[in-house]
């Protein structure tokens, strides 16, 4: 008898590692394996994404209401329905027209919500930070600093106007805040990639190698 | 045929807004329900998502199209991936959650390995010291990717502070600029979707 | 062909050995060589250290497989944080294939500071909608998550009880690679006025500074250098702090590659007598 239980680990582990070197033979060159983990990776996800969406959000936010709920909850229920499948139905050309019921609704809800979210947390708590009085000693000259970045950068993006004279020595100055900005981003990238590159190597010399001690 | 969803989005997007503003309970149990219902148009959206990735593989598939073969291993996991969740469940140590473990995870995490290397070729080629900006550029990302790990402590010790008022200040203020770009392109956008002035999301008028 | 040609038109396979030659060898043989905890870290640790005695800490966890090299060591360090002080944890994901990797980082934590389930932490599952939710839960989290992810009714969890909506909650900590965090800042910070730290890879790390400077943000965790920090400030050994000597490697060796490519192109541009 096969125990599966026990070998189900082992077999993540080796299945995991086939599947990541198929990956990383891209390097080379594009080659059939790579082909193979990329479109199984697209189906995959696809369908993750389908199944978590029945169980987590259908199920009990559709399903148990309609069958379980109180006839105003059923109604309420309904309505979202009704919405969801003008939404699904728009695969066929003939529910363009109603589907644009189900996009009105969902665009105008995320709308509404933009408006005073990116009004408070982006535009208004921002610049009252920016017009804040400068602290004492060197913390002055940062202050000033960061005020003069921010004015030339706002300068640089304002194309209403020309790049001359006072605008345009401002817009200068802001490019180089950016170019200092985008650096730091692009250290950080460089970061971010190679932190995730570290991973699947570790997992490739512990899990898989057993050439690094697993704790 | 535009008219309807046109005026839900203003009702919709101008009670949203409204109920921004009104602490009452039942004006907030307003709010909360119509967001649930987004909440829910959403899931449906997706699954949309899904059904057109189908649709395009099976169209290379009739078509017998050059790598067909691969067009049968997306669909065969996108079906295959749905049933199990469905049938048997998305907790832990479920099918599903063991294929998740297996194939989703590893490739997942790979795909985006892959772009160490090609980040690293691209800067190998392309960062070029051509001009004062690109040399900030240049300059300012050495100063990070050195002064942000634990050997740049030992090569100069005043690297992490360097790194610390880079982001501070220069990084802080062209970001708070661009922060401040993005909300308010974000407002007048909602508020031309609000007002019918921007009506591209629906879709050709026939 | 000069060297300085040569040297620009480098196969780039040779730069892909190079890079996995710098990432391999300090996981084989490591130095660990020290981190010290910057100040952004520092702040975040100290926001959940200082939380008064059997607060309620809400983790929102949404990311997925990609990043999760960067946020999963962030997630375990955090999470034993807020064990150890004896907070009550209450985590979710707006991330679909985000409770395939919540719920082992919610266990690893859990077993390692002895924790139980629905005592000590409940892990609510999945939720589509982003802003939606974080709104929802503003009212009443029920309303977003009638049951966790096991199906357990929120009421029947004792760690729930009395837990209705954010003014329950204590601290939000929200560990993301997207706008989600965005969203946090505008919904539960903007609206319900609700403090949070900020655990995000390091690729969009940089862009949360102007939200430390005006406090929207208490703290910042970028990529796996800051939940290396953070696993130090712990006192533990994660992965995180594993992988920092291949990340000092790796660094060095693109910085002298950027440096390689300028040098050559100067020195071939002289060669040739052209600017």
């Amino acid at each position: 008898m096969i125990p599966w239980a026990q070998m189900a680990p082992t077999i993540t582990v080796w299945v995991a590692a086939f599947l990541t070197l198929c990956v990383f033979s891209f390097l080379y060159k594009d080659n059939p394996f790579y082909r193979f983990a990329e479109h199984l990776f697209v189906g995959s996800a696809a369908g993750y994404l389908l199944a978590v969406q029945y169980q987590n959000v259908i199920i009990p936010n559709v399903w148990l209401p309609l069958t379980t709920g109180k006839p105003v909850t059923i109604g309420l229920t309904a309505i979202p329905l009704l919405l969801g499948l003008l939404m699904v139905a728009r695969i066929s050309p003939r529910f363009t027209g109603p589907a644009r019921w189900a996009i009105a609704f969902y665009v105008g809800t995320y709308s509404g919500i933009a408006v005073t979210g990116y009004m408070q947390a982006q535009v208004l708590a921002q610049v009252a930070d920016a017009v804040k009085p400068f602290p004492p000693g060197w913390g002055a000259v940062n202050a000033a600093l960061g005020l003069i970045g921010l004015l030339t950068v706002i300068a640089y993006f304002f194309f209403s106007v020309p790049h001359k004279g006072v605008v345009g020595v401002g817009a200068r100055v802001g490019i180089w805040f950016l170019m200092v900005a985008f650096g730091a981003s692009f250290g950080y990238t460089v970061m971010a990639r190679v932190s995730l590159l570290i991973a699947r190597v570790q997992f490739l010399l512990r899990d898989w190698m057993h050439l690094i001690p697993m704790s | 045929m535009y008219l309807g969803p046109l005026v839900l989005t203003f009702v919709v997007g101008t009670v949203l807004i409204a109920l921004y503003f009104i602490p009452n309970h039942a004006a907030q149990e307003v709010n909360a329900q119509l967001l649930l219902w987004a909440t829910i148009v959403y899931a449906f959206a997706l699954i949309l998502g899904s059904v057109s990735l189908m649709g395009t593989h099976w169209r290379k598939i009739r078509l017998r199209a050059e790598g067909s073969f691969f067009s049968w291993v997306a669909i065969v996991a996108l079906v295959a991936t749905t049933l199990m969740g469905v049938v048997w469940g998305v907790a832990e140590k479920s099918p599903l959650d063991r294929f998740y473990n297996a194939v989703n995870s590893p490739l997942a995490s790979t795909m985006f390995a892959l772009l160490a290397f090609f980040i690293a070729s691209a800067a190998f080629r392309a960062f070029r010291a051509r001009n004062v900006e690109a040399t900030l550029l240049l300059v300012t990302a050495v100063v990070m990717m050195i002064g942000r790990v634990s050997i740049g402590e030992f090569i100069w010790p005043g690297f992490p502070a360097l790194t610390e008022w880079l982001l501070d200040v220069p990084n802080l203020a062209a970001k708070r600029a661009i922060a401040i770009g993005v909300g308010l392109g974000a407002i007048s956008t909602a508020l031309k979707i609000i007002l019918g002035i921007e009506r591209s999301y629906l879709g050709r008028q026939r | 062909m000069s060297l300085a040609d040569r040297i620009l038109r480098l196969d780039r396979r040779i730069i892909f050995i190079l890079v996995a030659l710098g990432t391999a060898l300090p996981l084989l043989v490591p130095v660990n060589l020290p981190i010290t905890v910057t100040p952004r870290v520092e702040a975040a640790y100290d926001t959940i250290d200082q939380l008064p005695a059997g607060s309620t800490v809400l983790f929102s966890l949404d990311y997925e497989p990609d990043v999760s090299a960067e946020l999963q060591p962030m997630t375990v360090a955090i999470m034993r944080h807020c064990f150890r002080k004896n907070f009550k944890v209450v985590a979710l994901t707006l991330y679909p294939a985000g409770p395939g990797l919540v719920e082992p980082a919610i266990r690893i934590a859990a077993e390692a500071e002895h924790k139980v389930r629905n005592k000590d932490y409940a892990f609510l599952g999945y939720k589509s909608g982003f802003q939606t939710v974080m709104i929802g839960m503003g009212e009443s989290i029920r309303s977003q998550f009638p049951v966790d992810f096991y199906g357990t009714p929120l009421d029947s969890i004792p760690v729930m009880r009395g837990i209705r909506n954010y003014g329950e909650i204590a601290l939000l900590v929200n560990l993301t690679a997207s706008s989600a965090a965005d969203y946090w800042i505008q919904f539960a910070v903007g609206r319900y006025r609700k403090p949070m730290v900020l655990g995000a890879t390091a690729v969009m790390a940089t862009d949360y500074y102007p939200y430390l400077s005006s406090k929207q943000l208490l703290g910042l965790i970028g990529g796996m250098k800051g939940a290396a920090e953070y696993e130090k400030r712990m006192d533990l050994f994660g992965d995180a702090r594993r992988g920092m000597d291949a990340q000092s490697l790796v660094h060095v060796i693109v910085t002298l590659l950027v440096i390689l490519g300028n040098v050559a192109l100067f020195a071939s541009r002289r060669g040739t007598g052209t600017r």
